[in-house]
């Protein structure tokens, strides 16, 4: 049987820079897997060639049984794969309503003439989509700033409506680029937690990049180690852990702060 | 042939031009990433500091010259304070208006003073000299060499200077240049500086080749060379130049072939198509944008 | 529905006067034709606030797009349609002129937005001295010295029914899944296109929109002035479009028609001035910019533009927090 998401062999790099080579992955359908390693290992590398920003120079991508390479953007959203950013990019200018509607983007059926005029099935369209967002915006708790500009939220909540968005595509696949980036230890806690809800109540397969092994300990099931582009280390979390190859990956940059470690320990 | 000959010392002459007015887009467009609009009409200043330095003040050649030019630079370094520096933090499309505003503002307030075209009187005894059927003027020569000096000498300045090297660093990244401490202000103002001098240097030299002078010229002619700066690869010296002498030599070719009305028409055209082809120009390249 | 009638009964009693004015003349000639040249003005800066402000792209050519729709329109009442009391004739002609500026729209459009950035300015640029040149080469509609005996077909009730219906369907467009589309790329292009938004046709299509209005308010332009000549749809005449368009508010149709509204009294106001009004002018911009960056009414909008189908339905309650 062929795997549910596939990446095979693949490879990018960025003039002569090699990012990422002969990067491997599967992922089964409902599975949290993390993918950690040192800045600069390729993380979000591998998140721009999953979601076609970047095309990948070699190697192949597949998502249920699609090949992903070559499509674009906009068509790998349609086929059920969402992201977030490391630095988050919300639509800032545009309420909150609208930063999830946009998500329905390809699920709205009305012709640009009936947009124009404002006819036919737009008013019905446009009510189902206004009720689909503000449902999404009901369960992220964000219903009561449905009309504010989305950069007035508070840092925490710009995060949640970023993964609302993502979510609001009807994506099966979700991936996470450092969601507990900026967040102090119990806002992580509370983190884990929703990841794990929204993991449940969407039937989502989620991988996520982050720096904070407590969160990447606490919930991913599986996880890959990235250095230099290249996959060092594949397991469950504490096996990772005592891993003397992963260990030196991180502490071979210790004097910038040994991320990996510390918030771990600290708690 | 000879007719050929002519036609190409002609190309060369109003390429030259082009190609110093497009400099001072380029120069700007580099370290700023911004489309200095108001540039085309500091060139057409340069030409009225021009005509007022040979009527008014009496100056001769080199005097009037330099006259244009420092006026010009002036001019820029102003600009460039009053108008567009509050507007560096600013969106980019703020500091392009803000450009535009100032451009009209000087155009009208030349109007002002100049209700109607000006001639400008001969600064340079021009002698010709006639060789196998060629006409070759001294003015010609003179514009096409003191164009070529002057570009010779910016290319050495951006290239082999700690000037040239501040101006790519605060291109590169105006905060880390600062932090390095390139005194990030006074190199954008002396860019100004500079990029209007050729801008002034380009209008004396319009006014001479072509004396019937309005506040209108600069419109037209800053716009064109503004689109040879983009041919050849926006924010890139060497490009600016190439881009100002293909665009002389389409239009004086056009216009020795055709009716001289399809001048514009073909020359705007190929243009298009060649920024179609090429839309980073012909020596420009793509900034990596990253995700 | 309150709101639907208030909106309706103010539609009817501006019909009613722009036929009222010119009839029973209550206006003098003066400001009949400067009430005249705002409503094409408001078609104008409304339709490239869509491309510079909603899109954030930045065009300079929008007078080119009027010069395609005023020709168009212009050589259809002139050479082509006859004249007859026809009453299709009129409205025909301005919904060729809007679609030949659309159809150019779409030819530039397509290599325009391969990148981002400035190369849109360059292109449309560039288009609109193409068109420009164009039109001087072109002998049978007169070259350059213009196209003369239009006839006077863009009265007042006609100019009020174009304006209405143009700033309409440009705000169902904003405020719609395409519009949406549009103001997503704005907001962070690929962002938009991880959620899906085709962002290549949305900018086209949007484009396309821009231009057909353009193009529209060129027709009308074109028959109401009753003379056109190439000269007329220069860069400057950008110029004027882009003050009005930042005047108001980038993002805001409700800016749009502010910005319209008082460029066009400012004109008039100054005109005594002479030459100084084209100084004090570009002077006001520049301040502007200086001061207020986003224009008087930069991404806001009159709420009840907004449609309510568009609001979140849900039972009232209070913040949380």
């Amino acid at each position: 049987m062929k795997p549910w998401f596939q990446a095979n062999n693949v490879g990018h790099h960025f003039g002569g820079l090699s990012a990422i080579s002969g990067f491997n992955l599967e992922l089964r359908s409902g599975e949290l897997v993390g993918l950690i390693g040192p800045n600069g290992a390729g993380k979000t590398t591998v998140f721009n060639l999953i979601t076609g920003v970047y095309r990948a120079a070699e190697g192949s991508i597949r998502f249920q049984g699609r090949e992903l390479t070559g499509l674009t953007p906009w068509i790998i959203s349609g086929l059920g794969i969402a992201r977030t950013f490391q630095n988050i990019r919300i639509f800032k200018q545009l309420s909150v309503l609208d930063n999830v509607r946009i998500a329905h983007y390809r699920r709205t059926h009305y012709s640009l003439a009936e947009a124009l005029l404002h006819l036919g099935r737009y008013r019905r369209e446009e009510r189902r989509l206004t009720r689909a967002a503000m449902e999404i915006l009901r369960l992220l708790h964000l219903e009561s700033y449905a009309d504010e500009t989305a950069d007035s939220l508070p840092y925490g909540l710009q995060r949640r409506l970023e993964i609302g968005r993502a979510l609001a595509t009807g994506a099966s696949l979700l991936l996470l680029d450092e969601p507990a980036a900026g967040m102090n230890p119990s806002e992580v806690g509370q983190l884990m937690e929703f990841i794990g809800w929204i993991r449940g109540q969407f039937n989502l397969t989620i991988l996520l990049i982050e720096h904070q092994m407590r969160l990447v300990t606490g919930i991913c099931e599986r996880v890959l180690v990235l250095d230099f582009g290249v996959t060092i280390a594949e397991g469950r979390p504490n096996e990772i852990q005592n891993n003397p190859q992963v260990l030196e990956a991180y502490l071979g940059q210790a004097e910038d702060g040994g991320q990996m470690t510390d918030d771990g320990r600290q708690t | 042939m000879a007719y050929l000959f002519q036609q190409i010392l002609n190309a060369l002459q109003l390429g030259s031009i082009y190609a110093l007015i497009a400099l001072g887009y380029t120069m700007v467009y580099g370290i700023m990433t911004m489309i200095n609009f108001a540039h085309g009409d500091i060139f057409m200043v340069g030409a009225f500091l021009c005509f007022v330095a040979a009527t008014v003040l009496g100056l001769s050649f080199i005097p009037a010259l330099l006259f244009s030019m420092l006026g010009c630079a002036l001019l820029g370094v102003v600009i460039e304070r009053l108008a567009y520096k509050p507007l560096r933090e600013a969106p980019r499309v703020s500091a392009v208006i803000t450009a535009l505003g100032v451009g009209l503002m000087l155009e009208h307030l030349t109007l002002v003073f100049s209700p109607y075209p000006r001639h400008v009187p001969a600064l340079w005894s021009s002698a010709s000299w006639h060789v196998g059927g060629v006409t070759l003027s001294s003015l010609q020569v003179l514009i096409i060499v003191l164009s070529v000096l002057l570009m010779v000498f910016l290319d050495w300045l951006v290239r082999r200077t700690m000037l040239g090297l501040a101006i790519r660093a605060i291109s590169w990244d105006r905060t880390v240049a600062a932090i390095m401490g390139v005194p990030v202000d006074a190199v954008i103002s002396l860019t100004f500086a500079i990029g209007a001098s050729l801008g002034g240097a380009a209008g004396f030299l319009y006014a001479l080749a072509y004396p019937v002078i309005d506040p209108y010229m600069g419109v037209i002619v800053g716009w064109k060379a503004f689109i040879a700066a983009v041919v050849g690869g926006i924010g890139n010296i060497r490009g600016a130049m190439l881009g100002g002498f293909i665009l002389g030599a389409v239009e004086i070719l056009v216009a020795a072939f055709l009716p001289s009305t399809y001048r514009d028409l073909i020359a705007f055209a190929l243009l298009f198509i060649l920024l179609i082809c090429k839309p980073y120009g012909i020596l420009g390249q793509p900034r990596p944008q990253k995700v | 529905m309150n709101r639907h009638w208030t909106i309706g009964l103010l539609l009817l009693a501006g019909a009613a006067l722009s036929w009222a004015i010119p009839r029973y003349e209550l206006l003098n000639p003066y400001l009949q034709a400067t009430l005249m040249y705002l409503g094409i003005n408001i078609i104008l800066a409304t339709s490239l606030n869509l491309i510079n402000g909603y899109l954030g792209e930045f065009s300079v050519g929008h007078a080119g797009f009027m010069a395609v729709g005023a020709y168009a329109s212009a050589i259809l009442t002139v050479m082509l349609l006859p004249v007859g009391a026809a009453a299709w004739r009129f409205p025909l002609a301005i919904m060729a002129g809007g679609c030949a500026a659309a159809l150019t729209g779409l030819v530039v459009a397509i290599p325009a937005f391969r990148t981002r950035g400035d190369y849109l300015a360059i292109v449309t640029l560039a288009f609109a001295m193409i068109v420009k040149s164009a039109l001087e080469n072109i002998n049978a509609v007169g070259g350059p010295r213009g196209l003369l005996g239009i006839e006077g077909l863009s009265t007042m009730p006609w100019i009020f029914a174009w304006t209405v219906l143009s700033v309409w369907v440009i705000r169902n467009f904003v405020y719609s899944n395409p519009g949406r589309g549009v103001l997503a790329i704005r907001e962070d292009e690929v962002a938009a296109e991880l959620m899906g938004v085709n962002t290549r046709r949305v900018k086209i299509r949007a484009f396309m929109i821009a231009s057909f209005f353009a193009g529209v308010a060129g027709g009308l332009f074109a028959h109401l002035l009753q003379f056109i000549s190439p000269r007329i749809f220069d860069i400057t005449k950008t110029t004027d479009i882009l003050v009005m368009v930042y005047l108001g508010g980038v993002g805001s149709i409700g800016g749009s028609i502010v910005g319209a509204s008082m460029f066009t009294v400012l004109q008039e106001c100054l005109r005594p001035l002479g030459v100084w009004r084209m100084v004090i002018m570009p002077l006001l911009l520049v301040l502007l910019m200086l001061f207020r960056p986003r224009g008087i009414m930069g991404l806001r909008d009159f709420p009840w533009f907004r449609p309510s189908v568009e609001c979140p339905q849900r039972p009232p309650e209070t913040h949380p927090s």
